[in-house]
C-alpha cells in the first residue's frame, strides 16, 4: 500500500504557503508607504492558489535543474503572480498605498493564515495519531 | 521562506522612518539657527525614498513574481531644501543686513511637525507588521506538536 503524505494533507501546505507570500507582500506595500512612486501589490489568493495547484499535477514533466546556471523553467509558476492595487484616491507623489487598507488586508491574510495552519495541524495530528494507533 | 523576509523589510522600513525622525529632529532643531554668512544658513533637509530591490539582476524570474516585491525601503540620500530663505526685520541683530533683515533656516516647524506624527504612525505600523509576523512564525514552528 502506498501512502502520500502529500496527498493526505491536500491543498494546505500550498495555500500556507501562497499566505506566508501575501503577507510578505503587503509588508513591503506597508514599509513603502512612504516612498514617492511606490505602487501597491497583492496577490490574486484565488488565482494563484489554483495555477499552484495545477502545477503540481504539471511538475512531473517539469524539467529538473541540476545545475545553478541552468535557467528557470519551473519557477515562472512556482511563485504567484503579483497585480497593482486600485488607488481609492491617488496621492501627488504617485504612491499608491493606501496604509489602513493595507493594514486590514495584512490582518485578515494573517487570519488566515493561522485558519490554515490550524487546519494543517489538525490533518498532522489525525496522521499521527494513525500511525502511532493508540 | 517568505515570512522571514518580513523582518528585513520592515526592519528596513523603521529604519528609513528613523532617518526620517532624526532629519524632522535636526531641522526643528535649527529652526532658529542663524550663520553670519547668509549663504551658509541651515536648509532643511529631507530623506529621499526609493524601493530597494533586492536581486534585481541574478535569479529573479520576472518582475511580476511575489519575489519581486521583497524589497524594502532605502534612503539613497538626504537633500537640502531649495526653498527661499525666511527673512525677517531685525535691526538690533548683530547678524542683520544692511536693510535690516536677518536670514533665517528655511524651515517650516508646523510642517516638520505634521511631517513627525506622520514619521511616528508608519514606524509604528512597521512594528506591527513585524510583530504579526514574528507570531505567525513561531506558530509555524510549533507545527505538528
Amino acid at each position: 500500500m502506498k501512502i502520500s503524505i502529500d496527498n493526505a494533507l491536500g491543498v494546505m501546505p500550498h495555500a500556507l504557503s501562497l499566505r506566508s507570500q501575501r503577507t510578505s507582500v503587503l509588508a513591503n506595500n506597508i514599509a513603502n508607504a512612504d516612498t514617492p512612486g511606490f505602487k501597491a501589490r497583492d496577490i490574486d489568493f484565488r488565482a494563484a492558489l489554483q495555477q499552484r495547484t495545477q502545477m503540481v499535477d504539471a511538475q512531473s514533466s517539469a524539467p529538473m535543474r541540476t545545475h545553478p546556471d541552468h535557467l528557470h523553467i519551473a519557477d515562472h509558476t512556482s511563485r504567484a503572480e503579483l497585480k497593482y492595487r486600485n488607488p481609492l484616491m491617488p496621492a501627488l507623489d504617485g504612491n499608491s498605498v493606501d496604509t489602513q487598507l493595507e493594514q486590514a488586508a495584512f490582518a485578515e491574510n494573517s487570519t488566515q493564515f493561522l485558519t490554515t495552519l490550524r487546519m494543517l495541524n489538525g490533518r498532522i495530528t489525525g496522521l499521527m495519531s494513525a500511525i502511532k494507533g493508540e | 521562506m517568505a515570512l522571514l523576509n518580513i523582518f528585513d523589510q520592515s526592519g528596513s522600513g523603521m529604519a528609513a522612518q528613523t532617518v526620517r525622525l532624526n532629519a524632522i529632529a535636526s531641522n526643528i532643531a535649527n529652526a532658529e539657527s542663524v550663520a553670519a554668512d547668509p549663504a551658509d544658513t541651515y536648509r532643511a533637509r529631507y530623506p529621499v525614498f526609493q524601493v530597494a530591490l533586492q536581486n534585481a539582476i541574478g535569479d529573479q524570474p520576472s518582475s511580476g513574481s511575489a519575489d519581486a516585491a521583497q524589497g524594502g525601503v532605502q534612503v539613497p540620500a538626504i537633500i537640502e531644501s531649495q526653498k527661499p530663505f525666511n527673512l525677517r526685520y531685525e535691526p538690533d541683530h548683530p547678524y542683520a543686513n544692511d536693510d535690516g533683515y536677518v536670514t533665517y533656516p528655511n524651515v517650516s516647524v508646523v510642517e516638520e511637525m505634521a511631517n513627525m506624527i506622520s514619521a511616528s504612525r508608519s514606524f509604528q505600523v512597521n512594528v506591527e507588521v513585524l510583530n504579526t509576523a514574528k507570531s505567525l512564525a513561531e506558530r509555524v514552528l510549533s507545527l505538528g506538536q
